[in-house]
């Protein structure tokens, strides 16, 4: 195996003949096909097999909600045609041949539906593709501080994906206790089927995930903090690699917390123990041998990585949609250092909000007040930002296209998601909300949607640097227009009918006179889901299409953006440019900041006289 | 006037030494939930008070031994004394082993009052910490080994800025778990 380290000393000292600074296409760390695109080192194709893993993943998760979106709208249809994708889970009726989905089933559906977009889509699919991409771009260096450490990264992500995809096919199904895994759906295999060998896998799968985002994370900080080119200071970073910095730093610090409660739940499950068990009955029979735990405990562990989690999934969204709004309004980024700077508090904030996910779980009610306190807080750094987000475009010479509008979705989305963080933050109105589809509706606005938005935007953004070839943008605004409008008719309706109380989790809601009356308005989500699975689709095509046939991209700046990534070659091998790395003199956000130049790049030198932006 | 600032590039401690430290926050994360989440459970009554066994404080004195150990090994390898250095690396090596083995008989002794995982939360408490540390020594111990094969081959004793490092990272790593242990020894005297 190579030397971990491509420092350039290191390079060189390896390099006798020539320096590395002359020669960058076939190194030692990609001597052969498997190096190249398998085990590959370079940070470039590490982000696009996370970025292609997560739209694998994206599609199975997303696939699963339209599969209980049905069962939602349609509860009493015949499912039976599902049978050739779902075999037994299928219940088929003997007399009439018609088919149910199996409640069990539904529920996996469901816990596997979030287990599968919060961990590896939104954070292994977003944070993995574009820390890895854009890192060592933006920073100036070769590649991450260790390469290896990074290839590993990915392969334990995949090792992960590939336990968790094993348990789908499980005759007893995967885990169904929901993403979050509360004791004791998660330790008794009495429980549901779903807890027996699915939730082994299921924690199997997730102790490797913590270990691929740990790995990650490390390198991306060490990176970032260590491995800058010269003249590239903290205050000059572009704010995506702000963002990057502190999810990674969330992550340090929140996933191993996340581990050990996976860690005391497996020695539940395995040893008998009872840290999370207490007064448990199975078929009427008191577990006396399993006493003295407390579940609680396993929701403080568990929402101390839960929360921070949420930002690790919205802060790298952030990140894109502050560099995609700034060069394409071609204007610098307004307020540059607030932006820094409300990241900075949100990441605080984010460690000490933890509990508002458990005001109804039987905590102390007066631990809610403190609380209550931070989460309303966290609006403060968050309208600072969305308010630079709209200074940043307004009155700006913008480019209506793919990549902005994504990223003014996500502004949208933000916005109105975060509204309801409010309602929710508040432990008294939540009494009244919570576990309902108001809270479903939230969530998945303000970090599912909004991730998603920010994700586009980057891809929409970044494509060329990863292929050398644009997307196609009239397919890129067809897949904008009727997501947007989708989720919001996803979403929208689900605010009403969980302020008119209808909860969360049901498998019907037909039986129940409060809640049948809502039977069309289900029916409308379902529909409205299908064709915002489907714009996804499209974008899948479009994506893997643009990569073979899209518009090649002929000059290396094709934004007129400012910052490194744009100086490397088109075709960039590893180690990213061909000769010097190029060296930085200003702050990234010099757009339309001068009467006789559109934008200057970081590389070129300050006049004499001249301030640096930002300042 | 010039506003312009270009410093040295900017490269202030070995990445691999600052990605250790990092790992090792993430490693204090951990611990530090477990020992939370012990506290927490321990305030709300029905614990089950037993007297930790001795080898547990042995252990904590190997540890301390062994840290002094490498660290002057360190000191001596700098210095280019192999002779002592290796020893020293050796008995260093040993001890970690012998950590190993004194944690196995201290839960054996355990055992022996009637002591056991699933006895109350305090011994499964108990159990989760000294086996997550146990681990993590075993890991040391790996490490350690690899070191200590450069250490006594005659082929790569000799000294290069890359087995410093080597030597650095591993004996860093040592020193954490080494002080883990004190912390979690001292943790549980307190406690219990």
């Amino acid at each position: 195996m190579a030397d971990i380290n491509i420092a350039e000393q290191d390079l060189h000292q390896e390099d006798g003949h020539h320096g590395h600074d002359d020669h960058h296409h076939g190194d030692k760390y990609q001597s052969s096909f498997v190096d190249r695109y398998v085990f590959s080192q370079d940070h470039k194709t590490i982000a696009k097999q996370f970025l292609i893993t997560g739209m694998f993943w994206a599609v199975i998760g997303a696939g699963m909600s339209i599969i209980f979106r049905l069962q939602l709208g349609f509860p009493d249809s015949d499912m039976a045609w599902l049978q050739p994708l779902l075999g037994g889970w299928i219940e088929i009726d003997p007399v009439t041949g018609s088919g149910v989905l199996s409640p069990d089933f539904y529920y996996a559906l469901v816990t596997m539906h979030g287990t599968i977009l919060v961990f590896f889509v939104l954070t292994a699919g977003l944070s993995g593709t574009f820390s890895n991409l854009l890192i060592p771009l933006q920073v100036g260096a070769r590649d991450m501080a260790s390469p290896l450490m990074n290839m590993l990264s990915y392969w334990f992500f995949f090792l992960s994906g590939a336990i968790m995809f094993i348990s789908l096919f499980l005759n007893t199904g995967p885990f169904s206790g929901g993403w979050t895994a509360y004791p004791p759906l998660s330790e008794l295999p009495q429980a549901s089927d779903g807890s027996k060998a699915g939730a082994t896998l299921w924690i199997i799968s997730l102790v490797f995930f913590v270990v691929s985002v740990l790995l990650g994370g490390i390198n991306y900080i060490t990176t970032i903090l260590n491995m800058r080119t010269k003249g590239m200071h903290m205050f000059r970073m572009p704010l995506t690699i702000w963002a990057f910095l502190i999810t990674a730093v969330l992550g340090l610090l929140s996933f191993p917390v996340l581990a050990s409660g996976f860690f005391m739940v497996t020695f539940d499950r395995v040893l008998g123990t009872s840290f999370f068990l207490n007064e448990i009955y199975v078929a009427g029979e008191a577990l006396t041998t399993r006493v003295g735990g407390s579940a609680i405990l396993y929701q403080h562990l568990f929402w101390f990585l839960g929360h921070p989690e949420v930002y690790i999934i919205i802060l790298p969204a952030m990140g894109i949609v502050s560099e995609v709004l700034s060069v394409h309004s071609r204007k610098p980024i307004f307020g540059y250092k607030a932006m820094v700077f409300s990241i900075l508090a949100i990441a605080v904030l984010s460690f000490l909000v933890w509990a508002h996910h458990m005001y109804m779980s039987g905590m102390n009610p007066f631990i809610a007040n403190i609380f209550v306190l931070f989460t309303l807080i966290i609006a403060v750094p968050s309208a600072v930002k969305v308010f630079n987000w709209i200074a940043t475009i307004w009155g700006g010479n913008v480019r209506f296209n793919s990549a902005l509008l994504f990223s003014i979705g996500f502004v949208s989305m933000f916005i109105s998601g975060g509204l309801t963080g409010i309602f929710l933050g508040n432990s008294a109105i939540d009494i009244q909300q919570h576990d309902t589809y108001f809270v479903v509706a939230h969530f998945h606005i303000v970090m599912g949607v909004a991730a998603f938005f920010g994700m586009y935007a980057g891809i929409y953004h970044w494509f060329p640097r990863m292929y050398g070839r644009f997307m196609n943008e009239t397919l890129g605004k067809i897949h904008f227009w009727g997501t947007l409008i989708g989720a919001y008719a996803v979403f929208g309706p689900m605010h009403y009918i969980g302020m008119a109380g209808v909860p969360r989790r049901y498998y019907k809601f037909d039986g129940f006179d409060a809640f049948s009356q809502f039977t069309e308005i289900n029916q409308f989500i379902t529909i409205a889901a299908i064709i915002v699975f489907v714009l996804q689709i499209l974008f899948i095509i479009n994506f893997f299409y643009s990569m073979y046939k899209g518009r090649r991209q002929t000059e290396m700046n094709p934004w007129g953006a400012t910052t490194l990534e744009w100086t490397a070659p088109i075709d960039a091998g590893h180690g990213n440019w061909d000769g010097e790395i190029p060296e930085v003199h200003r702050w990234p956000y010099d757009l339309s900041r001068y009467e006789d130049r559109e934008f200057v790049m970081q590389t070129e030198p300050l006049a004499e006289g001249e301030m640096d932006g930002g300042h | 006037m010039i506003t312009e600032i270009t410093g040295p590039k900017i490269k202030r401690i070995h990445p691999k030494k600052f990605a250790l430290w990092m790992a090792l926050v993430s490693m204090i994360m951990f611990f530090t939930a477990l020992t939370s989440a012990y506290i927490v459970r321990k305030a709300a009554g029905n614990w089950y008070a037993f007297e930790i066994p001795k080898e547990f404080f042995l252990s904590g004195g190997v540890a301390l031994v062994n840290s002094v150990l490498l660290h002057v090994a360190y000191r001596l390898y700098k210095e280019r004394n192999y002779t002592i250095f290796k020893l020293l690396i050796s008995l260093g090596f040993v001890l970690g082993v012998a950590f190993v083995v004194l944690q196995y008989l201290g839960w054996l002794a355990l055992n022996g009052q009637g002591v056991y995982a699933q006895t109350n939360q305090s011994s499964s408490f108990f159990l989760i910490l000294t086996l997550s540390h146990g681990l993590h020594v075993i890991g040391a111990i790996t490490a350690l080994m690899v070191s200590w094969i450069y250490a006594i081959r005659p082929s790569t004793t000799a000294w290069t800025e890359k087995r410093q490092l080597r030597l650095e990272l591993t004996f860093t790593f040592w020193h954490f778990v080494d002080i883990l242990w004190i912390y979690l020894l001292i943790f549980f005297w307190v406690q219990q």
